[in-house]
C-alpha cells in the first residue's frame, strides 16, 4: 500500500513539475508542427532523412520537406498532412537526388587507378582520375550509401536515380566526394545559379536565364516534351515568347557551331513551348506553401513576370502593378504581332497568373501610387521592373514636326489600337517613311510600316549593316520584305513644309573610322556630303531608357541611386538597390536589352528578395559564373563531327506576310525537331558526344 | 581531494562504463559514425548523467529509504530519469537555445540510454555519499564521451579501409569495439 502511494506520489510530483515547466518554459512553436507530428508514423525511424518524426514535422512546416515526407506511413497520411499545411499532395515536387554530371564513360582519364574501388579513396589522389575537375568518378559510393536501393550506376557509367524509390534523404549527397549528387527541393532548384565549379555546357553558361539547354534537348530527343517544358520552366516562365523573339546568344557558343552550323536551340524551345500550348492543357506548376510575405512588383513586363513567377513558386504572395491595360510590358507593346501574336502571349501570361498572382493594371508609379503607399499597404519588399519606355531623342532641329514619331511610342500606340480592335489604319502613316536607328525597335517599326501598306520604307543608320545591333534574322526578314537600307547616314535636320508637316530629312554621309569603346567602328562625317531625302513620315528609334521621373516626387525614393544612363543602380549579383527593400531588374536595370536578360534578372532578383524576406540579409551566389565562361569548356576545335544540316525555320512567304500581321515565323515539324535535337552534342564542361559511333 | 581524483581515474579509465562495463552500447554503435554526432552525444550524456546521478541519489535516500521501498528503485529511477530528460529539454529550449540546438536529437534519446541508468544504480549499490555520487556520475559520463569520440575517430578511418564484405559496417564496428575494450583493460591495476 505504501509502495503504491509513494510511487503514485513520485509520479505525480514528476508530472506536476513537468506541467509547470511546460508553462514556464513555453516557447512559441507553430501549432502545425505538433499537428503534423501527430499524423506521422511516430516510429522515429529516420528513413525520411530527418532525426525523428519531430524533426520531420518541423521540416514540413518550414517548407523544407513535402507532406509525403514519411516513408513508413501511406498516402493517406500524406493527404492529412497536406490538409494541415493547406497544400495539395503532389502539387509540390518532393526533394529528389539529382545527378549533375553526365560524363560517365565518355569522360577522359588523367591516370589509371588500381587502388581501392571507392570514390572517397580515389578522390584523395588529386581529386580523382577524371580530366574534368568536377566530374563523377563512377565508383559508386552513392550506390552503397543509398538504403532505399534507388541509385544504380547506369549503362553510361554515371549514377542514375530511380525517382520512385528516392525519398530525398540526402545520404548520397553526403557520400559523394565530388558533390555531383545533390538532394534539392524544387524551391532550392529554382534558386540555383550557374557556378564556376558547376557542370555547365557552353550554351547554358551563355544563356542569361541559365536554362539547362542540353537537358531539354535530350528530353525532346526522347520524346519527353512535357519534361522539356518543365526543364525550361525551372529557369524561364516565358518560353513561348522567348522561343519566338530570343536572339539566342546561346547558339553563338554552341560547340557544334565551332566546326559547322550550331544547333537551332531556340527553335527547339519554341517547338516544345508550342507543343504545350497546342496540347490543350497546361502542365501543373507546383508552388511552395504560403510564407505570408507580400511583395509588390512594379511593372508587368518580362522582368516583373519572371520575378513574380519565381517568388510565387517560392510561396510568397505577389501583386503586379502595371501602367498599361494588359500585362506583358515591352513584349506586348513593343514587339509587333507578326513576331509574337498577342493570343500566344496572353496564354503564356495566364499560365503565370494562374499561380494566384494578383495584378492591378492601368496604374503608374509616381502618379497613381508611390513607394509610400506600397509600404503602407503592407508590402515587405518592392521590385522595380519598370522597363525602358522613354525614347532617346535625336536632338536635331525639327524632330517635333507633324509626322515625326518615336519608336516605342509608335509601336505602343499601334499595339493598343490593334488590341482594342480599332481599325489599325486609324494610325496615320505616310507613303515615304524613314526610320532612324539600327536596333530591333527600328526593324520592328519598318516591318510594321510595310504591313500597314507604306509605299517606301527605309532605314537610316549612321554605321553599316555589320554594326547594326538588331538580330540578324530580323534584318534578313526586313530585307526580304523590301525595306531599303540607307547606311552611313547621320541625320542633321528634319525639314517641314509651311504647314509644319515633315517633308525632308537632311543627313550627312559618313565613313567608318577607328573602333570605339563598344568595339564597333565609329562613323566619321564626310565634309560637304549633306544630302536631302524626301519623306513624309519619320520615326526615330535610336534607343530607349527607363522613365524614372517618379523618383523626383517621392520622399522615400529621393535616395534611390541611379546610374548616369538613368537606370537603377543595383548590385549586379543580387540586384538590390541602395534602399535595402528595393530590387530591380530588366531594362530598368540594364538599359534596353534582351527579353531573356530580363527573365534571368527577374529570377536573380527573386532569389535575393526571397533571402531578404526570410533572413533580412542578402548574399551573392557563391562562385557565381553570371554569363562568364569557364575557360576550359570553350574549345578552339572539335573532333569527331559529321557535317549536318541545321533545321531551317519555316516561314510565311514574303508576298503573303507583308499584307497581314499573321505570325511570320512558324514552328518546326515534329520530325524536324527530333532530327535537330539529335544534332546536339550533349556537351558539359569537357565531355561531348561525338557523331562517330 | 585525493579520493576524488582516484574516483575520476577509476570511472573514466579503469571502469569505463562503455568499454569495461559494457553499458550504453546502442548509442555507442548508433551515434559513432560521424565525429560531429559523437561529440554532440558525448556532451548530452555528460549533462544528463550528472543531473540524473544527483537526482536519483536524492530520490533514493530521501524518499525510498525512509519509506523502506528500496526494492522499487529500478522503476522509480526510470520514472525520474525520463521526467528529468523532458524537463531539461524544455529548460534548454527556452533558456539556452544554442545548447539545445547543439544537443539536438540526442537529448531525448538519452531517456533510453542504459549507461545513464546503470551509472545511477551503481552509485546506489556502492553506497556512495552525495559528493562521491556526483563525482562518480561525472567520471562515468566523461568516460562514455571519451570512448565514444575515440570510437568515432576510428570508424571514420575504417570507411577508407578495405573491409571484407561480410564484415562491413556494424560487424567491423563490433570487432573494433572489442579491440578498443581490450586496450582499456590495460588500465586495470592502476588504482
Amino acid at each position: 500500500m505504501t509502495a503504491l502511494l509513494v510511487m503514485l506520489g513520485v509520479g505525480g510530483i514528476c508530472g506536476l513539475i513537468l506541467s509547470f515547466a511546460s508553462k514556464i518554459f513555453y516557447v512559441y512553436e507553430d501549432p502545425r508542427i505538433a499537428e503534423v507530428e501527430s499524423l506521422l508514423a511516430g516510429a522515429n525511424c529516420g528513413g525520411c532523412g530527418y532525426a525523428g518524426c519531430a524533426a520531420a514535422a518541423d521540416a514540413v512546416v518550414m517548407g523544407k520537406a513535402q507532406p509525403s515526407v514519411c516513408i513508413v506511413a501511406g498516402p493517406e497520411t500524406a493527404e492529412n498532412v497536406g490538409a494541415v499545411m493547406g497544400v495539395e499532395v503532389g502539387s509540390a515536387e518532393s526533394a529528389l537526388s539529382k545527378n549533375s554530371c553526365l560524363g560517365g564513360n565518355r569522360a577522359d582519364d588523367r591516370y589509371h587507378y588500381m587502388g581501392l574501388q571507392t570514390c572517397s579513396a580515389l578522390s584523395t589522389f588529386s581529386g580523382g582520375q577524371r580530366l574534368c575537375t568536377v566530374g563523377c568518378l563512377g565508383k559508386g559510393d552513392c550506390v552503397r550509401s543509398c538504403t532505399f536501393d534507388a541509385i544504380k550506376i547506369g549503362p553510361d557509367g554515371y549514377p542514375v536515380v530511380d525517382k520512385d524509390k528516392c525519398v530525398g534523404c540526402g545520404a548520397c549527397e553526403n557520400a559523394c566526394p565530388k558533390s555531383i549528387l545533390t538532394v534539392r527541393t524544387i524551391s532550392e532548384r529554382l534558386l540555383d545559379f550557374n557556378r564556376k565549379d558547376g557542370a555547365h555546357a557552353p550554351c547554358s553558361q551563355t544563356c542569361p536565364a541559365e536554362i539547362n539547354i542540353p537537358k531539354y534537348i535530350a528530353q525532346i530527343r526522347e520524346g519527353d516534351y512535357e519534361g522539356a517544358v518543365n526543364t525550361i520552366r525551372e529557369r524561364n516562365p516565358l518560353l513561348l515568347s522567348c522561343g519566338r523573339v530570343c536572339p539566342h546568344p546561346c547558339e553563338d557558343y554552341c560547340r557544334r557551331g565551332i566546326e559547322e552550323e550550331p544547333v537551332s536551340i531556340n527553335q527547339l524551345k519554341r517547338f516544345v513551348a508550342d507543343y504545350e500550348m497546342n496540347s490543350g492543357k497546361r502542365l501543373p506548376i507546383p508552388c511552395a506553401p504560403d510564407t505570408g510575405k507580400k511583395v509588390a512588383l512594379v511593372g508587368g513586363g518580362p522582368a516583373g513576370l519572371s520575378c513574380a513567377y519565381f517568388l510565387r513558386r517560392l510561396g510568397h504572395s505577389v501583386t503586379i502593378f502595371d501602367m498599361m491595360p494588359k500585362l506583358g510590358g515591352m513584349i506586348r507593346y513593343g514587339i509587333p504581332e507578326y513576331r509574337l501574336p498577342k493570343e500566344v502571349l496572353q496564354w503564356e501570361i495566364d499560365s503565370i497568373l494562374n499561380l494566384n498572382i494578383k495584378y492591378i493594371p492601368n496604374v503608374k508609379m509616381g502618379s497613381d501610387f508611390d513607394l509610400g503607399s506600397l509600404i503602407s499597404a503592407g508590402f515587405d519588399s518592392v521590385f522595380l521592373g519598370i522597363g525602358a519606355w522613354k525614347d532617346y531623342s535625336l536632338r536635331v532641329e525639327g524632330e517635333n514636326l507633324e509626322g515625326c514619331y518615336t519608336g516605342i511610342d509608335f509601336l505602343t500606340k499601334f499595339a493598343e489600337n490593334q488590341q482594342r480592335n480599332m481599325p489599325v489604319h486609324k494610325l496615320k502613316i505616310g507613303n515615304k517613311c524613314a526610320v532612324i536607328g539600327g536596333g530591333n525597335t527600328a526593324i520592328d517599326c519598318v516591318r510594321t510600316l510595310v504591313r500597314l501598306g507604306a509605299e517606301e520604307v527605309s532605314i537610316v543608320y549612321r554605321r553599316t549593316r555589320n554594326e547594326m545591333p538588331a538580330n540578324e534574322v530580323e534584318i534578313v526578314a526586313a530585307e526580304h520584305e523590301g525595306v531599303k537600307f540607307n547606311f552611313l547616314a547621320a541625320p542633321l535636320k528634319v525639314i517641314g513644309d509651311e504647314n509644319g508637316r515633315v517633308n525632308h530629312l537632311e543627313y550627312k554621309k559618313m565613313k567608318l573610322g577607328e573602333p570605339d569603346a563598344s568595339g564597333r567602328r565609329s562613323p566619321v562625317p564626310i565634309e560637304g556630303s549633306e544630302t536631302l531625302m524626301e519623306i513624309d513620315m519619320l520615326i526615330t528609334a535610336i534607343g530607349q531608357g527607363p522613365d524614372v521621373s517618379f523618383v523626383e516626387n517621392g520622399k522615400r525614393l529621393k535616395d534611390l541611386t541611379l546610374t548616369r544612363w538613368n537606370t537603377i543602380d543595383a548590385n549586379p549579383e543580387i540586384l538590390q538597390a541602395n534602399i535595402p527593400y528595393i530590387f530591380a531588374a530588366g531594362d530598368a536595370y540594364t538599359g534596353a536589352s534582351l527579353v531573356v536578360e530580363a527573365i534571368g534578372g527577374g529570377r536573380r532578383a527573386a532569389r535575393a528578395i526571397h533571402q531578404y524576406l526570410e533572413t533580412g540579409e542578402t548574399a551573392p551566389v557563391r562562385r557565381s559564373l553570371r554569363k562568364k565562361h569557364i575557360p576550359e569548356s570553350i574549345f578552339k576545335t572539335v573532333d569527331g563531327l559529321k557535317q549536318s544540316k541545321r533545321a531551317e525555320m519555316p516561314e510565311l512567304p514574303v508576298a503573303e506576310r507583308i499584307k497581314c500581321f499573321d505570325e511570320a515565323d512558324l514552328v518546326l515539324k515534329e520530325k524536324d525537331a527530333t532530327a535537330e535535337s539529335k544534332r546536339c552534342l550533349q556537351c558539359c564542361r569537357l565531355c561531348y558526344n561525338k557523331d562517330m559511333a | 581531494m585525493g579520493d576524488y581524483v582516484v574516483i575520476l581515474i577509476t570511472t573514466i579509465f579503469v571502469q569505463n562504463i562503455l568499454l569495461a562495463q559494457f553499458l550504453g552500447n546502442c548509442p555507442f554503435l548508433g551515434t559513432s559514425k560521424k565525429m560531429e554526432t559523437a561529440v554532440g552525444m558525448a556532451m548530452a550524456v555528460v549533462f544528463v548523467l550528472v543531473m540524473a546521478g544527483v537526482i536519483t541519489w536524492m530520490v533514493y535516500y530521501w524518499i525510498l529509504v525512509p519509506f523502506e521501498l528500496k526494492y522499487l528503485k529500478t522503476i522509480a529511477f526510470i520514472l525520474v530519469i525520463a521526467s528529468l530528460v523532458q524537463f531539461v529539454e524544455m529548460f534548454l529550449k527556452k533558456s539556452i537555445p544554442a545548447l539545445y540546438a547543439g544537443l539536438g536529437i540526442f537529448l531525448p534519446l538519452i531517456t533510453t540510454n542504459c549507461a545513464v541508468f546503470g551509472a545511477c544504480i551503481l552509485n546506489i549499490n556502492k553506497e556512495l555519499n552525495f559528493q562521491k555520487a556526483l563525482v562518480t556520475s561525472f567520471g562515468y559520463a566523461v568516460g562514455f564521451g571519451l570512448a565514444l569520440i575515440l570510437f568515432a575517430g576510428v570508424r571514420e578511418r575504417i570507411l577508407l579501409a578495405r573491409v571484407p564484405k561480410p564484415l562491413q559496417d556494424t560487424s567491423i564496428a563490433l570487432v573494433t569495439a572489442g579491440v578498443l575494450s581490450l586496450t582499456f583493460f590495460a588500465f586495470k591495476g592502476i588504482v
